[in-house]
């Protein structure tokens, strides 16, 4: 079967003020094929995107789509192109059902048939290997059953089509697994998929051919069978570089934080941590892996004294004079009082552990404004410590009084990894802290992460990608459901063992519910 | 060449324009788009001035200016307008930087004047001025003070809504003030406090250099140096900022989130309070239902405005009182109907507003009109 172009991209360019998102952008899909658009963080993938399914207008250039130019000013537009695109957070509504959520919005349906909706999802479905319950409500589902009805959604107006974009950032190995699946029958099927990423490994294993950008800019396209991991990074990267994190030997590990049997019960009811007693050790890495929402951010905020806990405790043994102390129910404050020395680096960079409308001044201070009994703000040791920091982690700043809003993602993490290393932890917790940073970021903060753990440090990190936690870190406890699945030696796990850790108690809980049915 | 030719045939269907966020302005082209707007909104108002009332407006716009800067007292009656709007927004600023909606300014104010009138009324013969002023002074700040920290306790303690909290002490505070004027009224039967200590001036602001509105105006002006330097110098102007900006922050550092909204209030009535003394005392030496006037509004609108800068107030706040004044003038001396100084008002501020639109954002036109016009 001779291929047909679905889309294609002539020169597309489109900027948001100064920045330029894309720049000259030209790619084609083929009907019947995986295309993988591949690019770090910021380098406009999404953007190009949002092109084609009429979120943004571009600049210039021209879209066709089955070799007709067409304009694409708004989403309906883009559907009548038979173009559907999944976005990284759904846009589904959770009181209604997958049915209701997939018809809404829908303007040709004569009456509103429910019925009749919920069998063409079901025919839908098993068309291509999905398992749905069509009068499932949103809230009641899982992440990968909230996918699937997007993805559905965007079949069930017919879409030929399909963006994905960062399908499997929410998703365990094992989903992803059979997202993919389904993914390829579509293909076979003659649809044309887009899907975006940053993740080598999958675009190797799904995708028929790869186009690369870079910092808005189209480097090229390959037939996914004729490149590998280094010919791709380095398109991406625009340079070589090592994929492989040093991992040292753990140094005299000392125990360091001791949590035992904690239970935190939100204001609803809901268990978010369910009996959980582990060790951190000094001059180690222990990962904490999980889906999102498994109960990580609870966990890491619990220690740093911001979630009320309804039992157990958190024994902090003081390196220098050996003393322990029990930091349940501290608050923040009470804690440093303590002289515990604690970083915590949280998931919400601008939301938690900076303000963003804040220069970087003030926001060094934000950890040591209140020393000095004088009522009246010091600006001079942030300032030093600002300027210290944007030279050695090479933040790219105008200057120091810039609001850390407007600095790129990578260069905030390294504003708040700096301010919290810089307050010499004795233990640094830190939450997926190379989530949207580009290649060279993240590798800055993983080496940031090991000097650490070489001063003796004990580390705590959250990680999303395994790959990553299976090389950084000494021992991954597994999260699932707020309960520890297992802790086990990174140097001998596997993800595929990982994976099924990440669902184990979530599994158990089905059973359990369709037990009582 | 062959590209232009496909461009011309798509762009009829594209967007006739699109909003475009642009990057930060300088500071004087940002001020040259208010001015512009400023500009644009007086040429308006000249078309409105002319089909409404077909007077010249050229002479209407003379008149406002001669309403507001006429003469040495319209001068001095200008400034003290302005001290108390500055004054109400400087009190209601630190609450808005906490994200704190407090739009109970106008009950905190008449009940700090309240207590200043009740005290001018009931101590006016018993206490010389230098002692009655200080004990004036406390007392309208507490009272203020008060009147802000209610709502505060329930939002740090229940988190309840303070926008509706602050709003109802409104009325409690105007129902306050009548059924104490049935107490104070004079004559009887006026319903109307009238002048307090009108033979005696107890608990009335001395004349300063001849002035009567010299000292609400130096107050005013402490407050609004005093203002800038806590917001911008001190460790408490540093604990609402970062409140204001995210309260997850400040949690996270270590902040006491409701300390901070109680100490925030707690100031923010207390400078209403002031307000209030300055009204009473300094001003009308007499309480009505209306004394504060709708400021308590007014302020927020000030306060937003100026982004909550103290000295960029001044100018927010001199721009309102000029365009009321000036409303006032015109009102009387063309024999108009206050609705069309109302209408110039509201004209004036549109464009003003609006203009923060233009100076955060830049609107991109379809490519090709001008080359259709070619």
């Amino acid at each position: 079967m001779e291929k047909t172009a679905a889309i294609q991209l002539k020169n597309i360019s489109k900027s948001f003020g100064s920045v330029v998102a894309n720049k000259n952008v030209s790619l084609t899909v083929y009907n019947g094929e995986i295309l993988s658009v591949l690019g770090e963080n910021g380098s406009g993938k999404t953007t190009l995107m949002n092109m084609i399914s009429g979120i943004y207008f571009p600049d210039e250039g021209q879209i066709f789509v089955n070799g007709e130019e067409v304009v694409i000013a708004s989403p309906k537009d883009a559907f009548r192109y038979r173009i559907g695109m999944i976005h990284q957070h759904f846009k589904l509504v959770d009181i209604f059902t997958a049915a209701e959520n997939i018809i809404l919005g829908l303007e040709d349906e004569k009456k509103y048939d429910i019925k009749s909706a919920a069998k063409k999802v079901k025919e839908i479905g098993e068309k291509y290997g999905f398992v749905i319950d069509p009068m499932k409500k949103i809230y009641e589902m899982s992440v990968s059953e909230k996918q699937t009805v997007e993805i559905i959604r965007v079949l069930y107006r017919g879409a030929d089509i399909l963006i994905l974009d960062e399908p499997t950032a929410v998703l365990t190995p094992q989903e992803t697994r059979k997202l993919f699946a389904v993914l390829r029958r579509m293909r076979d099927d003659g649809k044309a998929i887009i899907i975006i990423t940053h993740k080598l490994h999958e675009v190797l294993s799904l995708s028929d051919r790869v186009s690369v950008l870079r910092k808005g800019e189209y480097i090229g396209t390959v037939n996914t069978a004729e490149t590998n991991e280094t010919q791709l990074t380095e398109m991406m990267v625009g340079k070589k570089i090592s994929l492989n994190i040093e991992r040292s030997e753990p140094k005299d590990p000392k125990d360091r934080l001791k949590v035992e049997h904690i239970n935190c019960i939100n204001r609803e009811g809901v268990t978010l941590l369910n009996d959980i007693s582990f060790t951190a050790r000094s001059g180690e890495i222990l990962g904490i892996a999980g889906i999102a929402g498994s109960g990580q951010r609870e966990l890491l905020e619990s220690i740093a004294g911001l979630q009320h806990l309804t039992s157990g405790s958190i024994i902090y043994e003081n390196p220098k004079t050996g003393e322990t102390e029990n930091l349940r129910d501290k608050t923040p404050l009470e804690i440093r009082e303590l002289g515990v020395r604690l970083s915590f680096v949280p998931e919400d960079r601008l939301g938690m552990g900076l303000v963003g409308n804040m220069d970087i001044v003030d926001n060094m201070m934000l950890r040591s404004y209140r020393k000095g009994k004088s009522i009246f703000l010091e600006r001079k040791a942030p300032r030093n410590l600002a300027e210290e920091i944007i030279e050695q982690l090479e933040v790219v700043t105008p200057s120091a009084n810039t609001p850390v809003r407007r600095l790129s993602g990578g260069n905030v993490q390294k504003v708040l990894v700096g301010r919290e290393i810089a307050a010499s932890p004795s233990v640094l917790m830190a939450a997926y802290p190379v989530r949207g940073l580009d290649i060279n970021s993240s590798y800055t903060i993983y080496n940031l992460l090991n000097q650490q753990k070489q001063r003796g440090v004990a580390v705590i990190y959250v990680g999303e990608d395994l790959d990553v936690l299976l090389e950084l870190c000494d021992r991954i406890m597994v999260l699932s459901g707020g309960k520890i699945s297992d802790i086990v030696d990174a140097r001998k796990a596997t993800k595929e063992q990982i994976g099924l850790l990440m669902t184990k108690s979530r599994e158990v809980e089905q059973d359990e519910e369709k037990a009582s049915e | 060449m062959k590209k232009k030719q496909v461009n011309n045939h798509t762009q009829a269907h594209e967007p006739v324009f699109q909003v475009v966020k642009r990057d930060d302005l300088i500071w004087y082209k940002s001020w040259g788009v208010r001015l512009i707007a400023i500009v644009i909104a007086l040429i308006i108002c000249a078309f409105v001035i002319v089909l409404l009332t077909g007077y010249d407006p050229i002479k209407v716009y003379s008149s406002m200016l001669n309403g507001t800067f006429g003469s040495t007292r319209k001068i001095w009656n200008t400034l003290q307008k302005l001290a108390m709007l500055l004054c109400v927004s400087l009190a209601v600023t630190p609450a808005f930087k906490m994200k704190f909606w407090n739009i109970g300014a106008e009950g905190q104010a008449l009940i700090g004047g309240l207590a200043s009138a009740a005290l001018m009324i009931y101590l006016g013969d018993m206490l010389p001025n230098a002692a009655l002023l200080p004990i004036m002074a406390v007392a309208s700040i507490v009272a203020g003070m008060i009147w802000g920290l209610i709502p505060a306790i329930f939002k740090a303690k229940f988190n309840t809504n303070e926008t509706l909290f602050t709003l109802m002490m409104n009325y409690v505070a105007t129902q306050l003030v009548s059924f104490c004027i049935v107490f104070w009224e004079n004559p009887k039967n006026s319903n109307n406090v009238g002048i307090i200590n009108q033979s005696t001036m107890s608990g009335w602001f001395p004349t300063i250099l001849g002035q009567k509105y010299m000292m609400n105006v130096i107050i005013v002006a402490i407050l609004t140096v005093a203002m800038y330097v806590y917001l911008k110098y001190s460790k408490h102007g540093y604990e609402i900022s970062v409140v204001g900006e995210s309260q997850n922050t400040a949690r996270y550092i270590g902040i006491n989130v409701k300390k901070v909204i109680l100490r925030t209030m707690a100031l923010s009535g207390a400078l209403c309070g002031v307000a209030g003394l300055l009204l009473v005392s300094g001003t009308n030496h007499t309480i009505n239902t209306s004394t504060v006037g709708g400021m308590g509004f007014t302020a927020i609108m000030v306060s937003w405005l100026a982004k909550f800068n103290p000295f960029i107030m001044v100018l927010a706040s001199f721009l309102i009182v000029f365009l009321e004044r000036g409303a006032g003038e015109i009102a009387t001396a063309f024999q108009l109907n206050g609705s069309v100084s109302d209408i110039l008002t509201g004209i004036i501020l549109f464009f003003i507003i609006g203009s923060e639109f233009f100076v955060r954002y830049k609107i991109h036109f379809r490519a090709n009109i001008k080359e259709g016009v070619k």
